[in-house]
């Protein structure tokens, strides 16, 4: 029993990072209806300015951990923002128009780049920092079993979940959350309406990449451990999460995340470790042969 | 009268077919022209030309007398153009209410939500499907949506892509009634393109004739119906 809450917390974690991650994907998708395989590498790069942000901040002599996070955060989110909104400068906007692989093997190709770059400039072996958010509390005990829950996990969660709110009220509710649903709809239309839909989808990836930071620097914290290869695993999984969970819906890349993240860590508990992929992966395939535009997807029911 | 839109020997192409050749039409403030001709035609490259999508490769086209030829789309929509394209392109994963939002893109909230209830006058059938998503309305009502999403920008220069193209006699009657109804008392300005021709001629105060990209005749609405070979033409079977 407590074993089992403990593997649950756990899972939840892990999941809401995997969630954090999917809503960049779902995102990006639900406005431009392309998958952004660099999603998982901006990520990536977000942890390591993380890293360098606080490295940087403590040899200054800022001991104040809320303020560098926050600073850090600041900073690391408008660097990542460049490179996001780079990458849709040189790697997806010559292509728009064109067929509708040619962004996505395009994104694949800047995937690789990313990853190559950091690998070459910052070495490909783990860079540590040490826990900044120490402690937790006792959640129950049973035959000498602790539960735990750390305050880190609880910053995961609550980070996860106001994004999630933040990004659904933008997508939903503003006006600029308008003319980017408007863009995947129906981009000469949106033209049509004066929107100028290159600024528009720039700032899709601007944001995108600003979120991937956030779930950047949660890994940070959380693992304490980062290397150049994080933006491909926790990628792939993220985007997994984000297929099961219906991909383009926000609440559905949450959900996905948590089913992906839950299954991982009860199977690694309950059976075995070198197999929670497989499980994670058969689960999708079951969900996708019943429900084919996953958990909470939209099926399209159109006039024309 | 002052052109309010002007085109002098505007072309287009798409990749090598040319779709216009040197066409030329004046639009008047306060005026409806209406641009008649047979499918295939170019009407609607004609009024997507004039939004800058494709751009014209020769001529000049002026708005308000000045060029907008060069300028790129969103640029010349936000000069107070606005148009219900052909095949009327409501965004169809939007509600009622969000499509009309869209329309009014980039002018402030509460203009919007004064605006919003004009078109309800028009048309009070969008306020009950307010919540109803684009794609589920029928034919009429998405063409009132596309009209009314075109009018949320409060435009001076209404352009109108075939609106009863596929809708019942009635339905085409009302909206045609709207059109002419915004025309007199808001003094709004409207290029009306149109296969019905019998219906668009009535409503317009001048007409033009676009065969194979080209102008062929011009004229007041009533004069052009006289016309023997536009009955032959276009009206041949028709009423």
């Amino acid at each position: 029993m407590a074993y089992a809450l403990q593997q649950i917390i756990n899972g939840v974690t892990l999941g809401m990072i995997y969630g954090l991650i999917a809503v960049g994907y779902t995102m990006v998708y639900g406005i431009i209806g392309m998958i952004n395989f660099a999603h998982g590498d901006i990520f990536m790069i977000g942890a390591f300015l993380s890293l360098m942000g606080l490295t940087v901040l403590s040899a200054l002599g800022i001991t104040s951990v809320p303020l560098a996070l926050a600073i850090t955060l600041i900073l690391a989110c408008g660097i990542a923002a460049l490179y996001g909104w780079t990458v849709e400068r040189i790697a997806y906007r010559p292509l728009r128009g064109s067929f509708r692989l040619a962004p996505l093997i395009s994104a694949i190709g800047m995937s690789i780049v990313l990853q190559n770059f950091v690998q070459v400039s910052q070495g490909a072996r783990d860079l540590n920092l040490m826990p900044l958010i120490p402690g937790g509390f006792k959640v129950m005990e049973q035959d000498g079993f602790v539960v735990q829950l750390s305050w880190m996990q609880v910053m995961i969660s609550v980070t996860t979940l106001v994004m999630l709110a933040i990004f659904t009220w933008l997508v939903t509710k503003t006006s600029l959350g308008r003319s980017m649903r408007a863009c995947e709809q129906d981009i000469k239309m949106a033209t049509l309406l004066g929107i100028d839909t290159d600024r528009t989808i720039s700032l899709t990836f601007v944001i995108g990449a600003a979120l991937a930071t956030v779930a950047g620097m949660m890994f940070l914290l959380y693992y304490g451990s980062i290397n150049f290869y994080i933006g491909f695993s926790a990628g792939v999984k993220a985007f997994t999460a984000a297929v099961l969970g219906g991909i383009g819906s926000l609440p559905g890349a949450v959900l996905g995340g948590l089913a992906i993240g839950l299954i991982e860590s009860l199977w690694s508990g309950y059976a075995s470790v070198p197999y929670k992929d497989v499980a994670a992966f058969s689960v999708l395939a079951i969900v996708l042969i019943f429900m084919p535009s996953g958990l909470l997807g939209r099926a399209d029911i159109e006039k024309v | 009268m002052t052109a309010l839109l002007k085109l002098t020997g505007v072309t287009a192409y798409y990749g090598a077919i040319q779709a216009l050749k040197g066409v030329d039409l004046e639009v008047n403030k306060g005026e409806i022209v209406t641009l008649i001709g047979s499918n295939g035609a170019g009407k609607s490259t004609l009024m997507m030309t004039i939004c800058g999508n494709p751009r014209a490769r020769d001529g000049h086209i002026h708005y308000d007398s000045q060029e907008i030829t060069r300028l790129p789309t969103f640029e010349i929509m936000r000069r107070g153009l606005a148009q219900s394209p052909e095949g009327r392109r409501i965004f169809p994963r939007m509600t009622v209410h969000e499509n009309l939002l869209m329309g009014a893109f980039g002018r402030p909230p509460h203009e919007a939500v004064q605006t919003m209830e004009q078109v309800f006058t028009l048309f009070p059938r969008l306020k009950e499907r307010m919540a109803q998503r684009g794609g589920t309305l029928s034919g009429g009502e998405q063409q009132m949506l596309a009209i009314g999403r075109a009018l949320m920008s409060r435009p001076r220069l209404l352009l109108l892509d075939e609106p009863s193209l596929g809708l019942a006699p009635l339905v085409v009657k009302l909206i045609f009634g709207a059109i002419r109804e915004l025309n007199r008392t808001t003094g709004l300005t409207v290029l009306l393109v149109e296969q019905n021709a019998f219906q668009a001629l009535r409503l317009a105060h001048r007409g033009y004739v676009l065969v194979n990209g080209a102008i062929t005749m011009a004229g007041p609405g009533a004069e052009l119906l006289a016309r023997p070979e536009i009955r032959a033409a276009y009206l041949e079977g028709a009423h």
